[in-house]
């Protein structure tokens, strides 16, 4: 890892100037720090992948395969062909600027290329000179330009450049997406062989093992009981979670991360307890043991696959619905791809909270639940004792993640849980948060060492939006619904405002919950002090 | 000086001396005043039709709404139902308050650098002119419907009665006509003023600003200075409408033929340009779709057979290991 400026500097280093030279003429800089390292070649020969020799984008060739042109202008008209968005993405686009300062990696990093209009500009000028006819009669007066490996380099930077996060789409008047822009030029990319390990790793862990982190079966039960005897030391209570139990009510996923990485790690004890309290008739599974989906970032048939264990086990274990943990763009794709891409759910039923009653209609045909919804609807009905002051050397605010913000919209129920679980609760600025949220700036696949530099500028903006609270009101915990959310802030924070730390909302929920039969508590999940006078 | 509005400034001189020499020098008045008018038309509809089907003809194959408010969730959580619709009503409804007001533009903001910190503030202006332009293209459109409508239709004597109701010089000034010109160079002033949308400006974008500057300029010079003979452009304009094509005797001035053929002009370039926004604004999946796909399936028409890695295949990758760890095995 190279080392990266101390945050004054950055902060400093931001110029919104613009080059001389249009963009179309300027390098793309592949010094060491601004790119992903390319995949091994094992994790594409897994998943039946255009395998690449070992290259690295700091090499002057590349060495593309021979009809490297033909590969990409036959996968752009295909998915052409397959994708309206993609299509009218395209052509409408008006370059009216009101997604160029919407962009935290813009923000970030002053560089015009991550302007969403830019970005999408990348892939426009080829499609123009290749699918339209002003761009074939006008060529670069129509804004058409050749493909070259140039423009293949440009793609490889600056589409695992962006986040994905949908921020910019919020503004656009016409709602044009670069998550979609994104996702398709990533696709191509792929079929040069030209994807990120900090990507295609997880995604052949997962289809393999069944998560992201490669964690075989036995070692997940281990861990999950290792947290079983953290909880009966902070408790007192004893819990027995259940594996691959055939006849549970509930299938109970979430990310990996929960499973294997603090602070997510005390978001899945926070789960277990409030599991093992109300008596949930749950299991969870070893084979469908990630929620995310690191395919959403390499394809949409990479998605697919993996994505088809959640359904697949839902019916071999026989249970009645799903229940799913913190996370982001795993929701995203439970919200808009899940039962499109594996269903009909028809083996399920449409999921009834066994303590309350309560119908989850919105959930009524691909039958699974986010963890917020459900425990929002415990707390409503009344059916956990709360101890909010338990939390209470937390002032807590709260950081929506982009995909449950602005892919599916789940904005209260996280905040409502918040305010029952803790006496100190602040949200950030309004045009920080809900759907004008800000990125980690590490999602889509970009949580990766080597991009430090980038990561910290991307992130800048939420850090910033978190000082502002933290100066205002002393909040000095961050809260989020999401894996990738809990292993990019903890750095970012630590960078730009270190007094602030890192929690799901069910860590919190944890501490303030009053299980039958525990003891005294005078620790927290962290097996910190519960008050900071003790400390 | 940018090359970009260079082309276009130049591309648009160029038009307009064509059609005034054209029609005025050369008198090819039949040329610009009956041929290309159909052309244009011609072009217009075939290329936005074509543009149309073909955007139709791409499925949607998944459902992906950017969501900008609350979800539909337990009946006690306010859901958003503009923002965030679950039905094909509150779809309606954002689609609405998209197209005739704006309202994703009008969320538009500015980041600031003050001092160590960033700062978002509210801005008006990109929202305010383009409301001010594209409303008043509209009324200037609607307006010469007088021009190819016999007897006039109501709609547009009240719009005139509103558009003229400051009741000033003679003939009375139309509001539009000199809004749109003013939109119309505000936007353009936008484009060269502010860096950053300067440096994302293409040619693309510079021509048609430029091109209904001129289609303004040369409208309003015509009514307020060189009084062009209105009856004489009516029994053009009826004539292209009635298909009883001619050139009115006398002719008409060569000011004419080059506002005429700028209009030709624009109305043949949209198929083939950001113009199509017009039509491409309703078929854009993340605003024209409602956030249901957990309550309804959306079908995928080329949802694709994929490789899966099994249960099975999973166990047997792994039986002993599980069974050590007594976790539950389909085969012992």
């Amino acid at each position: 890892m190279v080392d990266i400026l101390k945050p004054e500097e950055m902060f400093n280093s931001i110029d919104y100037a613009l080059p001389k030279k249009p963009w179309e003429d300027v390098p793309t800089d592949f010094s060491e720090g601004t790119f992903c390292y390319p995949t091994k070649k094992k994790n594409q020969e897994y998943l039946s992948l255009v395998a690449k020799d070992e290259w690295s984008p700091a090499d002057e060739d590349w060495k593309l395969p021979p009809n490297w042109q033909e590969i990409i202008h036959e996968g752009f008209k295909e998915r052409l062909e397959k994708y309206r968005s993609l299509k009218v993405f395209m052509d409408i686009c008006v370059r009216c600027g009101a997604c160029a300062d919407k962009c935290h990696f813009f923000i970030g990093t002053g560089d015009p290329k991550n302007m969403p209009v830019v970005r999408a500009e990348l892939l426009r000028s080829i499609y123009r000179n290749d699918f339209t006819i002003a761009g074939k009669i006008l060529g670069s007066i129509a804004g058409a330009r050749k493909l070259t490996p140039a423009v293949i380099k440009e793609w490889f930077a600056y589409f695992y450049q962006c986040s994905e996060c949908r921020r910019c789409s919020v503004y656009c008047p016409y709602g044009i997406d670069t998550a979609e822009i994104t996702m398709m030029g990533r696709e191509l990319l792929s079929l040069l062989g030209l994807n990120i390990n900090w990507i295609l790793e997880p995604v052949a862990n997962c289809f393999r093992t069944g998560n992201h982190l490669g964690i075989q079966p036995h070692a997940f039960k281990e861990m999950i009981e290792f947290f079983c005897d953290d909880i009966e030391e902070i408790t007192g209570v004893k819990i027995n979670p259940s594996f691959n139990r055939k006849g549970a009510e509930i299938l109970f996923v979430t990310p990996s991360g929960d499973v294997f990485a603090d602070p997510g790690t005390y978001t899945m004890m926070g789960y277990l307890m409030l599991f093992e309290h109300i008596g949930l008739d749950y299991t969870l599974s070893t084979y469908a043991s990630e929620g995310g989906n690191f395919g959403l970032f390499t394809s949409s048939d990479v998605m697919k696959r993996l994505n088809g264990k959640m359904y697949q086990e839902a019916k071999r274990l026989g249970v009645k619905w799903i229940l799913g943990g913190e996370c982001g763009h795993m929701w995203r794709v439970i919200n808009q791809y899940m039962e499109t891409m594996n269903g009909p759910a028809d083996f399920l039923e449409v999921p009834k909270s066994p303590l309350t009653g309560t119908v989850f209609k919105n959930a009524a045909s691909t039958k699974m639940v986010h963890i917020a919804e459900f425990t929002a609807d415990l707390i409503k009905h009344n059916k956990l004792k709360l101890d909010p002051s338990r939390n209470d050397k937390f002032k807590v605010t709260f950081h929506d993640s982009c995909n449950p913000s602005r892919a599916m919209g789940l904005l209260d129920e996280p905040r409502y849980v918040l305010k029952n679980v803790c006496n100190h609760f602040y949200d950030m600025p309004e045009n920080t948060i809900r759907e004008q949220t800000f990125c980690c700036g590490s999602g889509a696949g970009l949580n990766t060492e080597e991009i430090m530099d980038l990561r910290m500028r991307g992130g800048l903006p939420r850090a910033n939006a978190v000082k502002h609270v933290h100066d205002k009101y002393g909040v000095n915990m961050l809260a989020c619904i999401c894996a990738i959310d809990r292993a990019a802030l903890p750095p970012l924070m630590n960078y730009w405002v270190p007094e602030v730390g890192v929690t799901g909302i069910h860590e919190l929920v944890g501490n303030a919950l009053v299980m039958d039969g525990e003891i005294e508590r005078t620790i927290d999940l962290r097996q910190e002090p519960l008050k900071e006078e003790e400390e | 000086m940018n090359v970009n509005y260079l082309y276009s400034l130049l591309a648009v001189v160029v038009l307009g001396l064509v059609a005034y020499v054209g029609a005025g020098s050369v008198g090819l008045q039949g040329v610009f005043g009956i041929f290309i008018p159909y052309l244009a038309l011609v072009i217009f509809i075939a290329g936005f039709v074509n543009r149309v089907m073909d955007w139709a003809k791409s499925p949607v194959p998944f459902r992906i709404p950017t969501t900008c408010g609350q979800q539909q969730s337990m009946d006690w959580i306010k859901q958003n139902k503009i923002d965030n619709p679950s039905t094909t009503w509150g779809v309606l409804v954002r689609m609405f308050f998209e197209i005739v007001l704006f309202r994703s533009l009008f969320r538009n903001s500015r980041v600031e650098i003050v001092g160590s910190r960033l700062s978002y503030k509210w801005v008006v202006w990109l929202w305010l002119f383009a409301i001010l332009f594209h409303y008043s293209f509209l009324a200037v459109v609607v307006r010469h419907l007088r021009f190819f409508l016999e007897p006039v239709p109501f709609f547009v004597k009240a719009l005139e009665q509103m558009d003229g109701i400051l009741q000033v010089g003679l003939p009375g000034v139309f509001i539009s006509g000199v809004t749109l010109l003013a939109g119309a160079l505000l936007l353009l002033m936008r484009r060269i003023l502010i860096p950053k949308i300067n440096y994302i400006s293409k040619a693309a974008d510079y021509f048609p600003l430029l091109l209904i500057i001129g289609i303004a300029l040369t409208g309003l010079t015509m009514r307020y200075f060189t009084k062009v003979d209105v009856t004489k452009v009516k029994e053009l304009t009826m004539g292209l409408a009635t298909f009883h094509m001619g050139i009115p005797e006398g002719g008409l001035s060569a000011l004419f033929y080059v506002h005429l053929f700028f209009v030709c002009i624009l109305v043949a370039y949209i198929p083939f340009s950001k113009l199509m926004h017009m039509g491409g604004v309703f078929l854009s999946p993340t605003r024209n779709l409602a956030n249901n796909s957990r309550m309804k399936r959306h079908i995928n028409p080329w949802n694709p057979k994929v490789k899966f890695h099994t249960y099975d295949e999973y166990e047997d990758d792994f039986r002993e290991k599980m069974i050590e760890a007594g976790l539950p095995v389909e085969k012992e």
